[in-house]
């Protein structure tokens, strides 16, 4: 598929005349959302890190929504998998991402068990 | 469904069909991406793991990583900021070199690998700085007995202090151990600036120093202890200076920080450092006109594939390691 791309972005809202102006748009896109997280990493707005959503600040679940964003642009435009064919990008995307949802899930719930350990139990470490 | 779609065309047994569509090549430069991306998701979830279990206590990006080069003051996230936009930046040339490719149009695909060459060196030579400043250390710090970091802030401004801003100088005898003096087979690792002995002498003298420990508080920033509360603590606890930070001490906070830090960035670095010495090859195979005598430049692609892959890479590292 390699001579045919397709040139809309953001489902359609936007179509670029050509490979080369779809790239630039991206960067643009993506350069922007770099921007949004630099910015909200350095002020902090209190209403995002005060507030929780299944025990994380709100403001690092933007974080990461944005990181996945990006990871997407990059992944579909840069990466072609825009143009490749739903079979490979499907077994390309999904494998990865059902393993690490298992790996972090198990990972991270028994880091918060080990904390719990450590604040409550009988092991001193702080010291 | 057209991948699914049988055809009369080629013989099946003899590899003739393309259900996906793709070169061997390309096939399996995506999944080398694939087995690479794991390799990638088991470090950061290990990162989280670790992080997670000293979540109280993990340090502070922020308040780690915020130099600039040639510039004084602290600039948090600034520069990190900047290596992220040159990397993804030079993502663009590489895809830019891959459309060119598509198009036979050999100058430009020459030209944009060089631009890709030159921001993979730049962001190389970045990290390598990151690396410098982070080893180099910035304040120095106290290890106590149970390998937590005690670090000192002035009690008026809130202003982290620097050891030399306090510590006194105590004539002592004790001298870094060479190989050259005695037993040659047994040498020390470089003393610090200062002694424990200064600092605590220095910490005494000066009444506008306080120690802040690693735990992090509700307002999200890390306790800072009163004077004697400080005092009490260095002479119980502190056992030795930390200045800087290897895979064994850590002046900004748990020595867990430092050693994911030297291992993703650089197995990252690795990898980019790995990709600009790939560029150069087909660089210069696209010099020498190689894949124009080959007729397509698919070479140029499936560099390209990796190129991106490190750049994508990045991405999840600049947010878990400096943002979140």
């Amino acid at each position: 598929m390699a001579h045919e791309h397709k040139l809309e972005i953001f489902r359609g809202l936007l179509k670029f005349k050509s490979n080369t102006q779809k790239i630039w748009g991206v960067l643009a896109f993506l350069t922007l959302v770099t921007a949004v997280e630099v910015v909200l990493g350095i002020i902090k707005p209190e209403s995002l890190t005060d507030n929780y959503f299944l025990g994380m600040k709100l403001l690092n679940w933007i974080f990461i929504i944005l990181t996945l964003v990006k990871a997407y642009y990059i992944a579909w435009d840069f990466m072609h998998l825009r143009d490749e064919k739903n079979a490979l990008r499907r077994a390309i995307v999904w494998t990865p991402i059902f393993l690490v949802i298992y790996l972090v899930f198990i990972l991270l719930v028994e880091a918060d068990y080990i904390y719990n350990i450590y604040k409550d139990g009988f092991v001193t470490w702080n010291f | 469904m057209d991948s699914t779609v049988t055809t009369t065309e080629g013989n099946v047994w003899g590899g003739g069909n393309r259900p996906l569509g793709a070169s061997y090549g390309k096939l399996m430069m995506w999944f080398f991406l694939v087995s690479d991306a794991l390799t990638f998701s088991g470090f950061l979830a290990a990162y989280g793991f670790s992080r997670f279990k000293f979540i109280e206590t993990w340090p502070i990006a922020d308040e780690v990583f915020t130099h600039v080069p040639f510039f004084h003051g602290t600039y948090p996230m600034i520069y990190v900021a900047f290596m992220t936009f040159i990397l993804i930046m030079s993502s663009v040339t590489m895809v830019l070199a891959v459309d060119a490719g598509h198009k036979m149009k050999k100058n430009a695909v020459v030209w944009y690998m060089f631009a890709t060459i030159i921001g993979g060196a730049i962001f190389v030579g970045s990290q390598a700085w990151e690396w410098a400043t982070f080893i180099k250390g910035d304040f120095g710090a106290i290890e106590t007995k149970g390998g937590r970091i005690l670090q000192f802030v002035k009690a008026d401004s809130g202003e982290r202090a620097a050891l030399a801003d306090f510590a006194v100088t105590i004539p002592d005898e004790r001298v870094e151990h060479e190989k050259r003096n005695g037993v040659w087979y047994y040498e020390e690792k470089a003393l610090p600036t200062y002694s424990l002995n200064e600092v605590i002498a220095g910490f005494k003298a000066n009444p506008n120093i306080v120690v802040r420990t690693e735990v992090i508080n509700e307002a999200g920033e890390k306790t800072v202890l009163s004077r004697e509360e400080s005092l009490r603590k260095l002479q119980k606890d502190a056992v030795q200076v930390v200045e800087g930070a290897n895979l064994i001490q850590n002046e900004y906070g748990s020595r867990l920080f430092a050693d994911f830090f030297f291992f993703i960035t650089g197995f990252h670095g690795f990898h980019v450092f790995s990709g600009v010495v790939i560029n150069i090859i087909i660089f210069f195979n696209v010099v020498l006109g190689t894949y124009e005598r080959r007729g397509h430049y698919e070479m140029v692609e499936k560099v390209g594939l990796y190129w991106h892959f490190v750049d994508l890479v990045w991405v999840f590292v600049f947010t878990f390691f400096y943002l979140v």
